[in-house]
């Protein structure tokens, strides 16, 4: 019941993963993912909705295996 | 055979020979209390003021020496005012508002506790845990000699108990001998071992946390500010976290976070523990070392508080992690919840099911406090590596921006419990109120007059009114509640129009005798006054 979107939202997502990839060049998986975790926490706070953010966890949750 | 177990700091109750001891047959008393700590004797002095006979029963003679808590927090001063000992306290401690955050020795950020204005009691002080008993010993002597019936009987061991349903029969064993007693109720305050629970072979679950800390209490001339210093990963490498923090005579508890698996007895050697101490203060720094302990914990409650005649507080009942110095403070509220209880139903002014809402308000709490004691625990002492990673994070983000910050949890610091939708609370009707004085909440302190509203509150029950109507007392099945009339005139701050008014122009509050709202209204509705009151003793 939350508003995680889930169509399309990103305007160049070309461009937005690419940028993506190119921060974690050169990095070793430690520093990945404290990367990622740092991008998390950010993102997170940018969203701030309790509901929404609790949305988007089960919805990593439930796809990928 | 009855050796101590620990060290005294002060030796407060020596033994001495009772006539119990010589009685033909057990003596029956009211209340027996097992466990003279700061819980045990709390309990006494709320029982002993109302006018009920305790017996406090405790095997050493006096307080363990070591400071364990050193936090305690306004509620337990609020209380402990309550009982006639909360000034003294804050005299002798350290009041601190500003905690400082390390990571691998640069500061994360810096944060200020800012007290709300307009409280008697501040947010917390610093204070050894002995001094905390100490005043709390005193001010039971000075009671006893106003004729309040407690007594405290040191080096009197329990060593079985028994539930005989219409009482319950205790065998004590003394320096001199062995006795029995008999209590009509008994009070489980025998610390987080509790022989206790394991006489009557009750449960204790929960979480062993797989780390260990070491603590060292030492006295410095040094200029450190009284201020809260919490380092994760200092790279002085004394311990994976470390804690600086300032209690009264010059002395400074430091906490070391070592790991898990130590050898105890080469840690506590004091060349050992000075070397971290000398990494983290540095070399120039001389000290004393007062008291080393090393600790680990737990977070865990019994499943039940009551089991019949049997009522557990404090350590006994439920254990948390240090962090957020949640232990003693809690325990506080046990003892501010059971005590008129157990004082209406000896007084046969209401039924025994009254102490299952103990048992219900103060499991709530506990869950409450092992919430949050856990969550800090698992922020201070990653489980993971990707836990780790991102507590690290958070750390690293804090350093630069503010959203970060109300991320990092090195202990969510004590506050006292809201009993939302349990069995005792009456209405809540007063459109506009506001949240904070919600029914169940702990009622907020303001100034009055020229002293202070809680004070005012507490003890039995209050009408509390502002700028409404209501009778000076009413008296419903053998329970009073009386009045405390508040005009806008004495209310010069505005605040306890803040706190209690909200968006409303008038009030009236049922408060309970631990001064927690029972029910509110928008105006004086004698009926609706009377069924909250029954339903407040558990008449309902
Ligand atoms: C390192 C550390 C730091 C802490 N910091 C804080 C803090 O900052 N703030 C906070 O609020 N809490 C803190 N705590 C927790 C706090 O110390 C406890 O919550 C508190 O002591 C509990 O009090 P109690 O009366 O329930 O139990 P205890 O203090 O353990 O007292 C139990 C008493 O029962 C007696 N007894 C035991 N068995 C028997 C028997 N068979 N017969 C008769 N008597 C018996 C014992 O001798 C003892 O006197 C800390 C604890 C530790 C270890």
């Amino acid at each position: 019941m939350s508003d995680l979107n889930l169509d399309p939202n990103i305007a160049d997502p070309d461009g937005f993963y690419a940028k993506l990839i190119e921060a974690h060049e050169g990095l070793s998986d430690d520093e990945s993912a404290a990367l990622n975790a740092r991008l998390i926490l950010l993102l997170a706070n940018q969203v701030g909705d309790r509901a929404v953010l609790d949305a988007a966890l089960e919805a990593a949750k439930t796809v990928g295996h | 055979m009855l050796d101590d177990r620990y060290s005294l700091a002060f030796k407060l109750y020596p033994y001495e020979r009772s006539a119990d001891q010589d009685a033909e047959t057990p003596v029956r008393h009211p209340v027996v209390v097992i466990g003279g700590g700061p819980i045990g004797v709390a309990t006494a002095l709320d029982l002993g003021l109302q006018g009920i006979p305790v017996v406090v029963l405790d095997d050493h003679e006096g307080i363990g020496m070591g400071s364990r808590a050193i936090c305690f927090a306004k509620r337990s001063l609020e209380i402990a005012d309550r009982y006639g000992c909360g000034q003294e306290m804050v005299e002798k401690g350290v009041v601190w508002n500003l905690g400082k955050v390390f990571h691998e020795d640069r500061k994360v950020f810096e944060f200020n506790l800012l007290p709300e204005e307009g409280h008697q009691y501040p947010a917390f002080i610093n204070l050894q845990q002995p001094y905390f008993e100490r005043f709390l010993v005193d001010r039971v002597r000075e009671a006893q000699a106003q004729g309040a019936p407690i007594e405290i009987r040191g080096k009197n061991r329990v060593d079985a108990v028994e539930d005989k349903g219409d009482r319950v029969a205790i065998d004590i064993t003394t320096p001199e001998d062995s006795y029995k007693i008999t209590a009509d109720w008994v009070i489980g305050a025998d610390g987080a071992g509790s022989p206790l629970r394991g006489m009557l072979g009750l449960d204790f679950e929960g979480r062993v946390f797989e780390d260990s800390f070491l603590i060292a209490d030492i006295r410095m001339h040094a200029d450190f500010p009284t201020e809260r210093w919490f380092w994760f990963e200092p790279t002085h490498k004394a311990g994976a976290s470390t804690l600086l923090h300032k209690q009264p005579d010059d002395v400074w508890r430091v906490d070391f976070q070592i790991g898990w698996d130590v050898d105890r007895k080469e840690e506590l050697k004091e060349e050992n523990i000075r070397k971290r101490l000398d990494a983290m203060l540095g070399p120039d720094v001389s000290y004393d070392i007062v008291w080393t302990s090393i600790y680990t914990f737990q977070c865990r409650r019994m499943k039940d508080f009551r089991h019949g005649r049997v009522i557990f507080a404090g350590d006994a009942a439920h254990q948390v992690s240090p962090f957020g110095a949640r232990g003693a403070n809690s325990g506080m509220q046990d003892v501010d919840n059971l005590g008129w209880k157990l004082g209406l139903v000896i007084e046969g002014k209401a039924p025994e099911s009254l102490l299952d809402s103990y048992d219900e308000e103060r499991k709530h709490g506990a869950d409450e406090n092992i919430l949050n004691s856990t969550r800090s625990t698992d922020f201070i002492t990653p489980k993971s590596k990707i836990s780790h990673t991102f507590r690290n994070a958070v750390l690293d983000l804090a350093e630069q921006y503010a959203f970060a910050r109300p991320l990092v949890n090195s202990g969510r610091l004590s506050v006292p419990c809201v009993y939302d939708g349990l069995s005792l609370n009456g209405p809540d009707a007063l459109n506009g109120g506001p949240a904070r004085t919600r029914v169940g909440a702990p009622c907020p302190d303001a100034p009055l007059g020229d002293g202070f509203l809680l004070p005012k509150l507490g003890g039995g029950f209050t009408i509390l009114t502002i700028n409404a109507e209501a009778p000076e007392a009413l008296t419903e099945d053998g329970v009073t509640a009386t009045r405390v009339a508040v005009s806008a005139a004495e209310d010069a701050t505005g605040l306890i129009a803040e706190r209690y008014l909200g968006d409303a122009e008038a009030a009236v509050y049922l408060v309970r005798p631990d001064q927690h709202v029972a029910a509110r209204w928008d105006a004086y509705d004698e009926q609706a006054l009377r069924a909250a009151l029954r339903k407040a003793c558990g008449k309902e």
